[in-house]
């Protein structure tokens, strides 16, 4: 078993979690996808930490679950704000502001 | 190998803190604890009182604080709690400015003059367009929340500005970015933009920090440390993979200059600055550009100096890009706050020229350009928030035709700020463009500066075109008021033109200051 591999799966996990933003219209999901971003870095930190030998990379994915926990907070307080408004989480709703 | 797997050591000594040297940072953050509390514990009607004096008085002892350090000791820069935080020039430099700038944009924020109850809503959880929502248009109250999130989002700016590794560094990036995605959101007025500005912000705001980490898992791999002393000795003389370093930076750049709103990655820029309430525009235009440009800084200067060669021609392209954005699309404006916000995209070119130098000028006039923009660009906000309408603010243009035979004093200060946002002599402005644009002279990038001379007078164009319309225009009959402002906004604004006036008549003391020494480097 070579690390390599989950290096690969993290990469592919990231740019599924990328496209997603781009591409989906309901707010949740978007953010869900976000979330697919941050759990692909934790799975990368945590091979960096297997093939450098040290623990740092373990660390620092506890760091990003409670940052991403934090972020949770805030961005459903922010989406379910808008929802009650709009009765709709789609961000092609959300288009007062352009140009 | 790592120490801890070597020894089985059962002992782990705890590193050493310089609590003087971060004295500034633990009071605002302390501050900010206390005013959670104020929120939990104080009966409403006394809130508002509690709160501004506890903001406004934790940012001067902070500020106290910080001048005891600087003037006790002028050292060369102290790395603290086990590396993570580098207290140097810089760093102090920056965190004067971010005080400094605070205070300004918290008088703002607890303004309750022009708007009777301020520009924030008094219930956030009550939802536009209701009969309740009309009702709390009217009433006085305020969501008194905001002062504790401003001194977080404030103490986020000063970790980010010292972070010495990137892992404080993204902790200081969502410290500070959380409490700004809450703060958008709760205007008074027009509280659907608003709520759309915390939306788009906050998606694209950890759609970026997603970035940022991703290029701090690959440079982890790539170095085996997150600390920025350690990548540069990594990437200056090993033969591993570049293609980590590189996809490395690249990503993590991805995140800061999203945070500077640089470029390419300026969308949300436009957008949240109209919607955002007038006073949390001014904070974030002013103080999250400081501390992004801090943290662009010293990455690139720390960690990525001996390969400036390979990224150099990248963040050419970023800068110019960003000032043809900024310039070129802030001429089709129609509404000020967003001809500002493209006018902060073409300045975050500039600074980028400034930063790429990685000289001790390019330092310094960065530095410089720093401060001088942020208190220009608040006090324009907060002139921006005295000319009002039956719906509140009037940020259409054509609002201000005329402005000047109406509010003549109003209408000069802020030509003065525009002349200076512009970059005319005799304001802050010039002489901030001067420094930058001659550091980069001086490291061979004339055609950049060249460039860069062409979209100054580009956008010079659209901030001349308001004062044109301000002072050669008919006003309109049914046009807007200029609110007499209470002493709060007035003591922001005064700020912003004195410093704006002094940094450009005798620029010599904050040049030296900010010119002192470089980032402290340790390991």
């Amino acid at each position: 078993m070579t690390p390599t591999y989950y290096l690969l799966l993290s990469a592919l996990l990231f740019s599924i979690g990328a496209v997603g933003v781009l591409v989906r219209r309901n707010a949740i999901v978007v953010f869900m996808c976000i979330e697919l971003m941050l759990n692909a870095v934790n799975l990368s930190l945590v091979t960096f930490a297997r093939i450098n030998a040290d623990l740092d990379g373990q660390v620092m994915a506890f760091f990003v679950m409670v940052v991403a926990a934090a972020e949770v907070v805030v961005g459903l307080a922010i989406i379910m704000a808008i929802f009650r408004t709009r009765r709709s989480a789609s961000i092609d709703d959300t288009n007062l502001l352009k140009y | 190998m790592n120490p801890f797997l070597a020894q089985q050591v059962q002992t782990v000594d705890a590193p050493g803190i310089d609590w003087g040297a971060i004295l500034p940072m633990v009071i605002v953050f302390g501050a900010a604890c206390v005013g959670v509390l104020i929120e939990a514990f104080v009966p409403k009607h006394q809130r508002w009182s509690g709160q501004v004096v506890l903001t406004l008085g934790s940012i001067a002892a902070a500020g106290i604080a910080l001048g005891a350090y600087v003037s006790g000791r002028p050292s060369h820069g102290v790395l603290t709690m086990a590396g993570t935080l580098s207290i140097d020039t810089p760093a102090l430099f920056l965190w004067g400015t971010l005080l400094a700038l605070s205070v300004a944009a918290v008088l703002m924020i607890a303004d309750r003059s022009v708007e009777p109850g301020g520009s924030f809503v008094a219930q956030a959880g009550i939802a536009p367009g209701t009969v309740q929502d009309r009702a709390q248009v009217q009433s006085t109250g305020m969501q008194t929340e905001v002062f504790p999130l401003a001194l977080f989002a404030l103490g986020g700016m000063m970790a980010f500005t010292a972070a010495n590794d990137l892992l404080t560094m993204f902790i200081a990036l969502e410290v500070l970015s959380l409490p700004l995605y809450l703060m958008c959101g709760l205007a008074r007025r027009r509280r659907l933009l608003s709520q759309e500005a915390a939306v788009k912000y906050f998606l694209l705001g950890a759609f970026a920090s997603a970035f940022f980490l991703y290029g701090l898992a690959m440079l982890y791999g790539y170095a085996g440390s997150v600390k920025l002393a350690d990548i540069a000795t990594a990437a200056a003389g090993t033969d591993r993979s570049d293609t980590l370093l590189f996809a490395g930076l690249g990503l993590l750049m991805v995140g800061l200059l999203f945070k500077g709103s640089v470029g390419p990655f300026h969308t949300w820029t436009p957008d949240v600055y109209q919607g955002a309430p007038t006073p949390v525009t001014a904070f974030m235009a002013a103080c999250t550009k400081v501390a992004a440009f801090g943290g662009i800084l010293r990455v690139l200067t720390v960690a990525f100096e001996a390969t400036s060669w390979e990224w150099r021609g990248v963040m050419w392209a970023v800068a110019i890009i960003s000032m043809a954005v900024g310039a070129v699309l802030g001429l089709t404006q129609t509404d000020l706050k967003r001809m500002i916000a493209y006018s902060s995209i073409a300045h975050a070119g500039f600074l980028l020229i400034g930063t790429m130098a990685l000289t001790d000028e390019g330092l310094s006039g960065t530095l410089f350009y720093l401060l001088a923009y942020g208190f220009t660009t608040l006090a324009v906000f907060g002139v921006i928030s005295l000319v009002r309408d039956s719906s509140g603010e009037a940020t259409h243009l054509s609002a201000w035709a005329g402005l000047a035979k109406r509010s003549p004093l109003l209408a000069g200060v802020f030509t003065f700020l525009l002349l200076a946002l512009a970059g005319i002599p005799l304001t802050s402005g010039f002489v901030g463009k001067f420094v930058v644009f001659s550091a980069a002279l001086s490291d061979g990038m004339a055609p950049l500066v060249v460039i860069a001379l062409v979209f100054s007078a580009v956008a010079a164009f659209f901030y001349l075109r308001v004062v044109v319309l301000m002072y050669f225009s008919e006003p309109a009959s049914d046009g807007p008021t200029v609110s007499v402002p209470g002493a709060f906004t007035t003591a922001s604004i005064a700020l912003g033109v004195i410093v704006t006036l002094l940094l450009g008549l005798l620029p010599t003391f904050a040049l030296d200051w900010a010119g002192a020494g470089g980032f402290a480097l340790g390991g």
